[in-house]
């Protein structure tokens, strides 16, 4: 119930019990200990008429790093952002079937779309500091969502949980721009970071990396699944390989609808070493994609 | 419309699959380097050929440079194309496979060995359950190859069964040899000699078990023990005592 008021609550106002949630400097404890923390019953996604995702049935399992592969064009990020509402910000998409977050279905229409962002942030491709210095890029959105606390600890704590402190903390009023590619995608996650929440979503975080930069991201995330819940959408079969729990597994249906869904979802050293469906079999040994 | 063309075309990897086929085909002719030398150890052994052993002897580092370039290519492929699923498993099973081959070829070479170390001193009996030990565990290991490259897992499971022939012969062997120990005491060094022999071709029909678990794990992705008769034999062996 903490959840759901906490997504419905007019954006600006908290209860003074969620303002000592929202300042702790670890992520919300399981509120309602749900067995997952996401979890997709019958969903489909359509652009228009154009029905990009058909019928997902996927939980996503607390404190796990979760992977979505799959060819390009199956509704990998559609999918993803499905999962924060992000959809919603092209016109004329929809949705069928439901997200249930902790329980709470986020499509319902009384829950605020900007609190479920806050609640499950985002990291996407190409990494996306806000033109403003180190510090600014974590302290402005935590500010704006209310943040009353200490604002230089919080700063810290983020850069630190990025693995980004070591680094920036001599320039921290530099502007976030000047970072490294790499620096910029560790900076945009301890961002995410800021605002405390549950499960953070990333969208091909590495592909724009070269392979230290891609292994600090996964060193990174095995730290951060800790505390967070984590799901990924990946071209790059190693890296779900190496970092995730759980690989799902997108594909079209069938060619004339050219509409994806997930056709195998299991324990990732299963998908990758004996997976059940020929399909997946084909794709992740690259006999076709 | 590019994502359609592939999905029908499901060759992507054909240089990959070419490599695999190679080294499958080397996999084939390291066993037929094996079942050689295991076939020629127990023939000169039966003629008392010194000079053949000492061959046999000689191509032992045939057989071991030929795993070494074959666990080679394995490293190399595993490191350039990153194979996943059955990919992964026929590669690792290679690397399993070839393993146990080389240490048959060791076998060969350590019959050969006794052959040479017996010198002037003649077969303490004929041998006749020695060759047809080894002939059994040739054959053996040659349909265990073919369920391998086919990935015949239903073969692949039958095969073990012969296991048994291997060691009723050799239990009759180590009867046979007791039974000269016990009469002249002094046989015993001679005894030994062929007890040896017999054991490492027990040891081969063994190890082909294993390569038949790889196959079936390379086709199935499930890692089983064949059920060894070994330990009842061993069973046996103690009750009788």
């Amino acid at each position: 119930m903490e959840i759901q008021n906490i997504l419905r609550r007019p954006r600006g106002r908290r209860s003074e019990q969620q303002q000592e949630l929202v300042t702790m400097a670890q992520p919300l404890a399981n509120p309602q200990n749900a067995k997952h923390v996401l979890e997709t019953k019958g969903l489909g996604i359509y652009y228009g008429d154009f029905q990009a995702v058909t019928n997902v049935n996927l939980t996503i399992r607390r404190h796990k790093i979760t992977a979505i592969i799959g060819p390009s064009g199956c509704g990998k990020s559609t999918l993803l952002r499905a999962f924060n509402r992000m959809n919603e910000l092209s016109p004329g998409t929809r949705i069928e079937g439901e997200v249930l977050f902790e329980g709470d279905n986020l499509y319902e229409p009384a829950v605020d779309p900007v609190e479920v962002r806050y609640r499950i942030g985002m990291v996407f491709q190409k990494p996306n500091p806000f033109p403003k210095s180190i510090y600014e890029n974590i302290a402005w959105g935590a500010r704006i969502h209310g943040f009353k606390g200490r604002m230089d600890e919080l700063v810290e704590s983020c850069l630190q949980q990025a693995a980004l402190w070591d680094e920036v903390k001599d320039k921290l009023k530099q502007s976030g721009l000047a970072l490294s590619g790499g620096q910029q995608q560790r900076l945009c996650i301890a961002r995410a970071l800021a605002v405390q929440p549950q499960v953070i979503l990333m969208d091909e975080p590495a592909s724009a990396l070269d392979p230290i930069a891609t292994l600090k991201i996964e060193e990174l995330m095995q730290e951060l699944k800790k505390n967070y819940t984590i799901v990924i959408v990946t071209h790059n079969m190693q890296q779900a390989a190496r970092a995730s729990d759980y690989t799902a597994m997108m594909m079209l249906t069938d060619r004339q609808t050219r509409s994806g869904t997930v056709i195998e979802y299991d324990d990732t050293k299963v998908i990758f070493t004996n997976p059940k469906d020929k399909r997946t079999e084909d794709y992740v040994t690259g006999r076709f994609g | 419309m590019t994502n359609i063309a592939r999905f029908e075309e499901p060759m992507l990897r054909k240089t990959f699959e070419h490599e695999i086929q190679q080294v499958k085909d080397d996999v084939l002719l390291l066993g037929s380097m094996v079942e050689q030398a295991i076939l020629n150890s127990v023939d000169s052994l039966k003629k008392r050929d010194i000079k053949a052993a000492q061959k046999i002897l000689d191509d032992d580092r045939l057989i071991n440079m030929k795993r070494f370039e074959i666990e080679n290519k394995l490293m190399v492929l595993i490191a350039t194309q990153q194979p996943m699923a059955h990919d992964l498993r026929l590669l690792a099973s290679c690397m399993e496979i070839i393993s146990e081959l080389e240490r048959m070829g060791d076998y060969a070479k350590g019959i050969a060995n006794i052959n040479v170390r017996m010198g002037d001193a003649p077969l303490l009996k004929p041998l006749i359950d020695v060759p047809r030990m080894a002939q059994i565990g040739v054959d053996m290991l040659h349909q265990a190859l073919t369920a391998f490259v086919n990935e015949d897992v239903e073969t692949a499971k039958t095969i073990p069964v012969h296991d048994d022939e291997v060691d009723a012969l050799y239990n009759q062997v180590y009867r046979e040899l007791m039974t000269f120990v016990i009469q002249d005491p002094k046989t015993i060094e001679r005894a030994n000699w062929l007890l040896w022999v017999a054991h490492n071709l027990e040891r081969v029909a063994d190890r082909v078990t294993n390569i038949c678990e790889r196959t079936i794990f390379i086709a199935t992705g499930e890692m089983a023990e064949i059920k060894s008769t070994d330990d009842e034999f061993w069973e046996k062996q103690k009750n009788n005592r």
